[in-house]
């Protein structure tokens, strides 16, 4: 995703972002570049889907490469979403962050504009929480059905949360006091107790039965 | 003396309408087929809530998230050098592709992807297109299993062992490689591997041959796979299908020359295309991909340079280890990089990487420090599998099988 020399008679990402900034105005912040990368921030995120209408149809982004979501947990807004656009024709990236709160935890779809974004929004609102307006089929896409937590949430244990579907599947830790494959300290260790290669025993009697 | 009858020849229309006849009085009802999870065609746990009307599909539902395991919250809580064996396990059939990816991007954060040494370029070059002959290796044998041709999976395997021959002697193991660190490689190749991996080019274009002949023309595999599973150029490009699949639909996109990494701008190679966009195509595209990947690596083995393999920043790379015994700085840097892990600075970056499936992509945000505060993996078989919905209806249930065969996903990269 380096900013790409633009392709004879095409646009840079700066210029492609320069036209996002005139056409809706002081809702972008300026373009921040890092290792070649441009990214904007978008002021109000419930115009999301207009602005990415204007970029896929306007400015020939036509493919949406991914869409993710960052908890800035103790901050605000504390949700953070992130669009990852792509050009075909113009060969040149562009990265869209725009903020919830929250309490709002929500902002609209842009399904109708992608495709593509159909299964990204599901595994953020699988993950993370955040509910999308007009999404044709909000359904948790990697947990199953019915799990009450929201995973990738910083204020989500490690370890896991116990949930009371012991049928679908089991939550508790992995047990970490005896077993086989824990060593109790001062007892022999894992190697003796399963050697992978046994040596002859000292009285075995050598040359067949017979020996 | 024998009796005469006429016989009544009726024409298509008076044939179909005299059906729809016979049929109307049937009420018929849709039935819900339960495909997978565990299904020899599915790769994997990928199931399917199929809605049927006889035998043709009216509403297809995949259900994905079986083999999710939490790797992007666990990167949260471990060191960057500490994910790389957890990238071996996305695309579980080509760990050393993602190696390279994720390599790259966090180099890419650090600002040092422009300072690798030129042999750890060729290095990764030639692991990247090793993958990539064994992930369409197993692919098209898979495929041509799931539609009836077991010969050519048992044929193909051959050939992939030897991948992981390779792989063994080069990173110590035979799938689970974890070969890539931050900054180069785990360890430069052994002697003779050059040799072993020349002799394997050799041999793997002639098996690709003969896998060729078994399929290409074969009368049953092409009834199976031609027209079946069509996407049009512009689906493909709306569902943001990558790889293969994408490039089956007549879209020249591959990010090896839309923005070369390592040293792919100095190699000479070709991007097929499909015409189609049929699981014909599909398959086509990974035939001619495996020999573009040989003559890459033919390329880098004639081109390798000497040198050594890892960028020589302590603070990096892990200090040699008999310095480290001997040398307070170099004890210093390996005690921190073994700690804290490398210091990233804050700041966002995605990169993405041309997988045997697709686009990998890593979206890294760096608060600062050894660890990311939140890295999404843009995984191509989730991406790819999300058009599903949209293409099976209208399909006749054996078709599933054919399409998701010339999809050619796995599970462990598409639920992470």
């Amino acid at each position: 995703m380096t900013a790409n020399p633009p392709t004879p008679g095409g646009t840079t990402a700066a210029q492609l972002a320069q036209k996002l900034r005139d056409k809706f105005g002081d809702l972008f912040s300026a373009p921040a570049e890092f290792r070649g990368e441009l990214t904007l921030q978008l002021a109000d995120a419930d115009r999301v889907a207009e602005i990415c209408t204007f970029a896929k149809h306007d400015l020939g982004f036509d493919f949406l490469v991914d869409i993710t979501s960052i908890d800035n947990y103790g901050e605000d807004p504390r949700w953070t979403l992130v669009y990852h656009l792509y050009g075909l024709a113009h060969n040149q990236y562009l990265r869209i962050k725009t903020g919830v709160t929250e309490e709002k935890s929500e902002l609209p779809t842009i399904v109708p504009v992608w495709r593509s974004a159909n299964w990204h929004e599901r595994e953020i609102y699988d993950m993370m929480g955040i509910r999308f307006r007009g999404h044709p089929d909000l359904r948790r896409v990697l947990m199953w059905e019915g799990y009450p937590f929201y995973p990738l949430r910083k204020d989500f244990p490690l370890a896991g949360k116990p949930t009371n579907l012991p049928e679908i599947a089991f939550s508790n830790a992995a047990p970490m006091d005896g077993g086989p494959f824990v060593t109790v300290p001062g007892t022999c260790d894992a190697g003796s107790r399963e050697p992978r290669s046994r040596l002859p025993e000292p009285d075995e009697p050598k040359g067949g039965a017979n020996g | 003396m024998a009796e005469t009858r006429d016989l009544e020849i009726k024409d298509a229309a008076a044939r179909l309408a005299a059906a729809d006849q016979e049929l109307s009085d049937l009420e018929g009802d849709k039935m819900v087929l339960n495909m997978g999870p565990s299904h020899p065609s599915t790769h994997g746990v990928l199931r399917i809530i199929l809605e049927l009307d006889g035998e043709v599909i009216t509403k297809a539902m995949p259900e994905v998230g079986y083999l999710h395991r939490g790797d992007e919250k666990i990167a949260e809580n471990m060191t960057y050098t500490q994910f790389i064996p957890y990238t071996d396990r996305l695309d579980y059939l080509a760990p050393l592709a993602n190696n390279v990816a994720y390599a790259l991007a966090v180099e890419k954060l650090l600002g040092i992807d422009k300072q690798l040494t030129p042999r750890c370029q060729y290095i990764r070059v030639i692991c990247a297109e090793l993958a990539r002959v064994s992930s369409h290796l197993l692919g098209v044998g898979c495929y041509a299993m799931d539609v009836g041709a077991m010969t050519v999976f048992l044929h193909t395997y051959t050939e992939r062992e030897k991948v992981h021959n390779l792989a063994e002697s080069l990173s110590g193991a035979r799938f689970t490689t974890a070969y890539t660190r931050i900054g180069g490689v785990s360890r430069d190749m052994p002697p003779g591997w050059m040799d072993q991996c020349r002799k394997f080019c050799n041999e793997v274009v002639v098996n690709i041959d003969e896998t060729e002949t078994l399929l290409t023309r074969n009368k049953i595999f092409v009834d199976r796979t031609q027209g079946v599973g069509v996407i049009s150029r512009q689906d493909a490009i709306d569902y943001a299908m990558t790889g293969p699949n994408l490039r089956g639909s007549g879209v020249n996109y591959d990010l090896r020359k839309a923005q070369p990494y390592l040293v792919y701008d100095q190699l000479d190679f070709e991007v097929p295309v499909g015409t189609e966009g049929d699981s014909y195509d599909r398959y086509l595209v990974r035939m001619e991909e495996m020999r573009q990947s040989v003559r890459i690596i033919h390329q880098c083995l004639d081109k390798m340079p000497g040198g050594p393999v890892n960028i020589s920043d302590g603070k990096i790379v892990l200090p040699p280890k008999d310095r480290v015994l001997t040398k307070m700085e170099e004890l210093i840097h390996h005690f921190l990089n073994v700690t804290q892990g490398v210091n990233a600075p804050p700041g966002e970056i995605y990169f993405g990487h041309e997988n045997p499936k697709g686009e990998l992509g890593f979206y890294i945000n760096s608060r600062g420090g050894g660890t990311p505060y939140r890295m999404k993996i843009r995984s191509p078989s989730f991406v790819n599998l999300s058009i599903l919905p949209h293409l099976l209806p209208g399909h006749m249930i054996s078709d599933v099988v054919a399409i998701l065969g010339s999809f050619d996903f796995v599970m462990g990269e598409c639920d992470r």
